[in-house]
């Protein structure tokens, strides 16, 4: 057998635990660099083609093209302005300028005015108020793929999160922050858990698949909303919105107004760590993560798989809870119809970037969250619609799921252990 | 007789390893031409370069005498190679006709699909070659052997006169193995040439004209069925002395382990497939449990190991009755489970070996304490075991899919055998691995016998069944129809019995010996 010829690899503890992250996301570590690359080389090809759609959509840019040979150096100009433009008032809508931001804390130091400083900052902390959500969804997917579960059903768990913590945010008076804040957590985790524990139990018990269900259960949350917001939980007035909740069930904001910035933001970055930690350190983890990749063998091995899938479900459900919860306690302090807006489907796009690992999710979310909040400005800056975001968002969505297009485009060889080849046999 | 093929110095490279080094190959006109040799000797990589998937490093290859240089299966195809793969091209939702046409589609008017033309056509292939395949049937409707003639049918409708066939054994029965061999023998009769990849030696004695046995990426050799027997064939492709004869002492019986009472069990199609089974296995002693597939040995097992319920019956383990305990409270009695499906059931495929080594311990100290996984006991652990069972593989850390089929077996039997048992049920514990593997596997549940555990074997490989069992229960439409003592019975009488004749019937009904001839032929 040709195998023993391979046995070269350095056994050294510390390259084991530099790349055990990464094996982790791939599987092993002879794909790990493409693991990271194509994702990278995903975004940026999503970009470049966002500048495509921008150009050809710009009526300057197309009349400086109509005269091309009369003024090839205006054409290409106007390209050049069109796409820096957007892209500039993009990276600035998001991150702010790191000029005005060095100045301002000069400022901040001379004379003491927080002012511009806070002015400066802006823009990136709306970009992690925006990513916080991302955060908490994106994992719930993730943990979802995991256990062999497409949770569709993000966007309802998500919607019933928030209105459960909105309902307990606003209908408890007089109790202290400490416990009024977790309790409306909580409840927000639970009303996520139970939209996402029913779909578990019916595929756990009777096979009905959990795509079907979810999406199921997403109209019903729609719906339950909507007579809830119109009837029920109606604060006064002619819109259908909750109440704001009280002070004490806020997630506290480390900034002034308008900064919206709240801890929600680190209790994401906490819970991400507690999910990688529950999926890769624990026997729960490794149940679930058996049930998803090979169901026969985790029955052969005797475990419950009843158990795991509805488990997988209250977690991924109770994440998307959560997400709607930190928006709520921590930026809007109210609920309102359509109060979702697509957050639970980007969640599977970014638990798709994330190769379902907790760190990749963040890693995603934070793109997202960043692409999003500087697509306002790009609005009204540049006059680019925001749905050139989605158009973005979309392609980057294609090239991670399928990487053959990347592989193609950037010449990047397969590693043998993937490769498509038609006999199988060979170091099989 | 003419040289179809001819295959000069191929070398092929792959980081890491050198899979083809150097290899010559003839084909000649009208032979079955065996390529024999271990999992990961490069058997696969040569048929690969010469379908046209791999490049070759260094080589050449000549059909019909003239140099080619085949850069993709179209080149290979349009120089009348054809390949018919392990595991099966098919559509199952399409007919025959239509998976035929599939990539050299007919059509007429420029546009409609010409199906008559193309069913024709296999209609005559298949009378010429006596392939009995209807072009209009379904494929998710046929028997996997019926499959494979279509495969077989693409290349000759292909116009294919080399034929290349990887393990194509390794998914039949043996009755469909018997007639897969008669249609070799008529393909090379009306002038095709045969290339036939196989790791089993029985079958090269059977079928190949010519042999060449590869080890470790060379050409240790050519011969002829004549000149060799199986254990000279087995010295060549693993390159040292094996015993195909598995040394072992009389049986030193204890108490009794299992037992089971009219045991009946359903199949996943709800089909009464175990009917009324009784037998016990005692400690120290390997009952082999004797059956062509698909006679409730599977069932049986599943009801056994927990894993499907059963419907009525007694399951005795050590004294307790376990009907209708969970898979987990069976393990932990002390029963270990080498499956039938090591890819379905023995693996998770994309985890690492580590967590592979310890699926059924996961749980338990030292590889957890609580909820958290001491993952460096269980690396430890792992490494370990990968040492003492001699599983090749680079590290641990590598996804348990990327080892060969013979490997994976060892990290099942590394994992189940590491545990303190008390009853080892192996089911088809050897199928589609090499000598070497086989005979290895062998001495480990012999090993584990000596040591006075119980075993239960079950195999369709007589050959297997007769080597390791000390008592013998046949299988026959979910009935044990005997149990007989190993050293007591003969070949010939087990065969009977698989085939659902008892012997002392069989005297009565016909002369033994022509009936013996024909259930042969069946295994």
């Amino acid at each position: 057998m040709n195998d023993k010829d391979v046995t070269t690899k350095s056994k050294e503890p510390e390259e084991k635990k530099e790349t055990s992250l990464v094996k982790e996301i791939s599987g092993s570590d002879r794909s790990a660099w493409q693991t990271i690359l194509i994702p990278l080389l995903a975004v940026f090809t999503g970009l470049v083609i966002g500048a495509i759609v921008i150009v050809v959509t710009d009526a300057t840019v197309v009349a400086a093209y109509r005269n091309f040979f009369g003024a090839p150096g205006y054409a290409l100009k106007a390209t050049w302005d069109a796409v820096a433009v957007a892209y500039g008032s993009l990276f600035a809508g998001s991150l702010g300028s790191p000029a005005q931001i060095i100045e301002s804390i000069q400022i901040y130091f001379a004379t003491g005015d927080s002012a511009p400083l806070l002015k400066a900052i802006y823009p990136i902390t709306e970009s992690l108020v925006t990513s916080t959500p991302y955060i908490f969804a994106g994992l719930a997917v993730a943990v979802g793929f995991r256990a062999g579960l497409f949770n569709i059903g993000a966007e309802g768990q998500f919607f019933m999160g928030a209105l459960a913590s909105a309902f307990v945010g606003y209908s408890l008076e007089g109790v202290p922050w400490y416990i009024h804040l977790p309790l409306a957590i909580l409840a927000g985790i639970l009303g996520g858990a139970i939209w996402g524990a029913i779909p578990g139990y019916l595929k756990a018990k009777t096979g009905a698949h959990e795509v079907v269900n979810t999406i199921m259960m997403n109209w019903i949350a729609f719906r339950l909303s909507d007579w809830l917001l119109n009837g029920p939980m109606k604060a006064q007035g002619y819109r259908p919105l909750t109440p704001q909740i009280e002070a004490s069930a806020e997630l506290p904001r480390l900034f002034p107004d308008p900064l919206r910035f709240n801890i929600g933001f680190f209790l994401a970055l906490i819970i991400a760590f507690i999910v990688y930690w529950l999926l890769f350190k624990t026997t729960t983890g490794f149940e679930i993560r058996a049930v998803g990749a090979n169901p026969d063998g985790a029955t052969y091995a005797g475990i419950n798989i009843v158990r795991n899938v509805v488990l997988a479900m209250v977690i991924s459900g109770g994440l998307a809870g959560l997400a709607g919860t930190s928006q709520v306690l921590g930026v809007d302090h109210w609920v309102g119809q359509g109060f979702s807006a697509g957050f639970g489907f980007d969640s599977i796009a970014i638990a798709l970037l994330g190769k379902s690992h907790p760190l990749g999710v963040v890693l995603a979310a934070l793109l997202f969250g960043t692409l999003r909040s500087g697509a306002t400005r790009m609005q009204s800056m540049a006059g680019i619609p925001i749905d050139i975001i989605s158009i973005i968002q979309g392609l980057v969505i294609i090239f991670v799921a399928a990487p053959a297009i990347i592989r193609w485009i950037y010449r990047i060889r397969v590693d043998r252990e993937e490769q498509t080849v038609l006999t199988r046999g060979w170091g099989n | 007789m003419p040289t179809v093929l001819e295959l000069q110095g191929i070398t092929k490279a792959f980081p890491g390893v050198l899979a083809n080094d150097n290899i010559n190959l003839t084909l000649e006109q009208g032979e079955i031409h065996a390529l024999l040799g271990e999992n990961g000797a490069g058997k696969t990589t040569l048929m690969n370069i010469l379908y046209g998937l791999y490049e070759p490093d260094g080589g050449q290859i000549a059909v019909r005498g003239e140099k080619a240089d085949i850069e993709s299966p179209n080149d290979a195809i349009a120089r009348g190679i054809g390949m018919v793969h392990q595991h099966f091209m098919l559509v199952p939702v399409m007919t025959v006709t239509e998976n035929v046409m599939l990539g050299n589609e007919s059509v007429k008017n420029k546009i409609f699909l010409d199906k008559e033309t193309v069913s024709k056509r296999i209609r005559e292939i298949s009378d010429q070659y006596g392939l009995e395949v209807d072009p209009n049937a379904y494929i998710k409707d046929l028997p996997v052997g019926t499959q494979q003639r279509v495969e077989i049918i693409k290349v000759l409708y292909r116009e294919a006169d080399i034929l290349i066939l990887d393990e194509p054994t390794a998914v039949l029965t043996p009755q469909e193995v018997e007639s897969l061999f008669e249609i070799l023998q008529t393909l090379v009769d009306k002038g095709k040439s045969i290339i036939f990849i196989t790791h089993k030696l029985k079958e090269v004695m059977n079928v190949a004209d010519r042999i060449t046995v590869l080890r470790s990426g060379r050409t240790v050799g050519t011969v002829t069925p004549r000149e060799v027997d199986q254990q000279k064939l087995a010295e060549m492709m693993v390159g040292r002395q094996v015993s195909l004869i598995v040394q072992k002492d009389p049986a030193k019986p204890g108490e009794v382990a299992l037992e089971v009472k009219d045991l009946y069990v359903r199949d996943e199609q709800k089909n009464m497939t175990v009917n009324g089974v009784s037998f016990s296995v005692k400690e120290g002693e390997i009952l082999g449990v004797a059956g062509v597939q698909g006679n409730g040995q599977t069932e049986l097992v599943y009801a056994l190991t927990g894993l499907s319920p059963m419907v009525s019956g007694e399951i005795r383990l050590l004294g307790n009755t376990v009907e209708h305990a969970s898979p987990r409270n069976i393990l932990e009695r002390g029963v270990a489970h080498i499956p039938e499906d090591r890819q379905r059931h023995g693996l998770v495929l994309s985890f690492p070996i580590h967590d592979n080594m310890v699926l059924c311990t996961y749980y338990l100290d030292p590889f957890a304490k609580g909820m958290a996984l001491q993952q460096e006991k269980i690396n430890e652990a792992a490494a370990e075991l990968v040492e003492q069972y001699d599983v090749r593989t680079p590290s641990v850390y590598v996804p348990v899919s990327s080892l060969s089929g013979g490997n994976q077996q060892k990290v099942i039997v590394a994992r189940e055998f590491s545990r303190p048992i008390k009853l080892l049920v192996a089911s088809q514990p050897t199928r589609g691995l090499d000598v070497g593997s086989i005979e290895y596997i062998h001495k480990r549940i012999i090993e584990k016998r000596d040591e006075g555990t119980a075993v239960l074997v079950v195999s369709s490989e007589l050959d297997e069944i007769m080597a390791l069992s000390d008592r013998i229960a046949v299988m026959y439409k979910g009935q044990i129809i005997d149990i007989v003592s190993a050293a007591e019975v003969s070949k010939e009488e087990l065969g009977l019995l698989m085939a659902g004749i008892h012997p002392t019937d069989a005297e009565k009904a016909a002369p033994a010996d022509k009936d013996g001839d024909e259930v042969e032929r069946v295994f």
